[in-house]
């Protein structure tokens, strides 16, 4: 039985530090050992979704305040590859956001449902004063 | 963001010389796009060839410049998308809004 890798990272709440995080996702996919499909693009997807889930806490959650930390986790095992990512903001409605289709015209609005598109389950809790958004990849 | 202009008569070549375009850098192709938009040039081909990687931001932002352009009777095509980029358009189906070309010869021509 292999053991669970797990990546436990601290960032300040700017977006130059978007690219790091997404090598480091793109990485983890590495350790996902039974995972049967393309890992490449397991690893872009994983790259998309780190991003597009940390620049919601930084322009949302944290209000672009870059004195605020986020706090990220990625664990892989050969069951699961499960991402966290904290924040102390609000909160709000993922599901109520995913449902919302972004029109082909629409600037914004894309971020959740890419997360949506490309995790197998998707979680957004409180717990701890905290809200963790946790996007979980199967291997297929 | 670093970009490179050049230009062919009426239409101007955006180069996005980034391997990301994300929500770090992409304001910067936006503000970019309003410039050439302030001075009349509404007839832009954005080549993302050096691109590898781009998010939601990323999208939003070309969508801005493709929406600036119609208005003003312009356009905006694309060229030269890596395959991981060509699978984000299929995945938003933003590949049914624009026009997106192998390389930029062929989309300097579709004008």
């Amino acid at each position: 039985m292999s053991k669970r890798v797990e990546v436990d990272i601290t960032i300040p709440n700017q977006t130059k530090y978007l690219g790091m995080i997404g090598r480091i996702g793109e990485s983890m996919a590495y350790s996902l050992k039974s995972y049967n499909g393309n890992r490449r693009e397991l690893a872009y997807h994983l790259n998309l979704v780190l991003t597009e889930a940390l620049a919601n806490v930084i322009n949302h959650a944290n209000n672009c305040d870059p004195d605020k930390e986020i706090k990220i986790s990625i664990s892989a095992s050969d069951k699961d590859l499960i991402i966290k990512v904290f924040d102390q903001g609000e909160g709000f409605d993922i599901e109520a956001l995913a449902k919302l289709k972004a029109s082909t015209g629409d600037e914004g609005g894309r971020g959740i449902q890419i997360i949506y598109k490309l995790m197998d389950q998707v979680r957004y809790f409180r717990q701890d004063n905290e809200n963790i958004l946790e996007m979980t990849k199967y291997p297929q | 963001m670093q970009l490179n202009i050049t230009e062919h008569d009426d239409i101007v070549k955006i180069s996005v010389a980034e391997e990301r375009m994300d929500a770090h850098n992409s304001g910067d192709l936006k503000e970019q796009m309003l410039q050439l938009f302030d001075d009349g040039k509404c007839n832009l081909i954005i080549d993302l060839s050096q691109v590898r990687f781009i998010d939601s931001s990323g999208l939003g932002a070309l969508v801005s410049g493709f929406k600036n352009a119609s208005a003003r009777d312009g356009n905006l095509k694309l060229c030269c998308l890596q395959p991981q980029v060509q699978s984000m358009f299929e995945l938003t189906r933003l590949h049914r809004v624009f026009e997106i070309f192998t390389n930029h010869d062929e989309a300097l021509e579709s004008f």
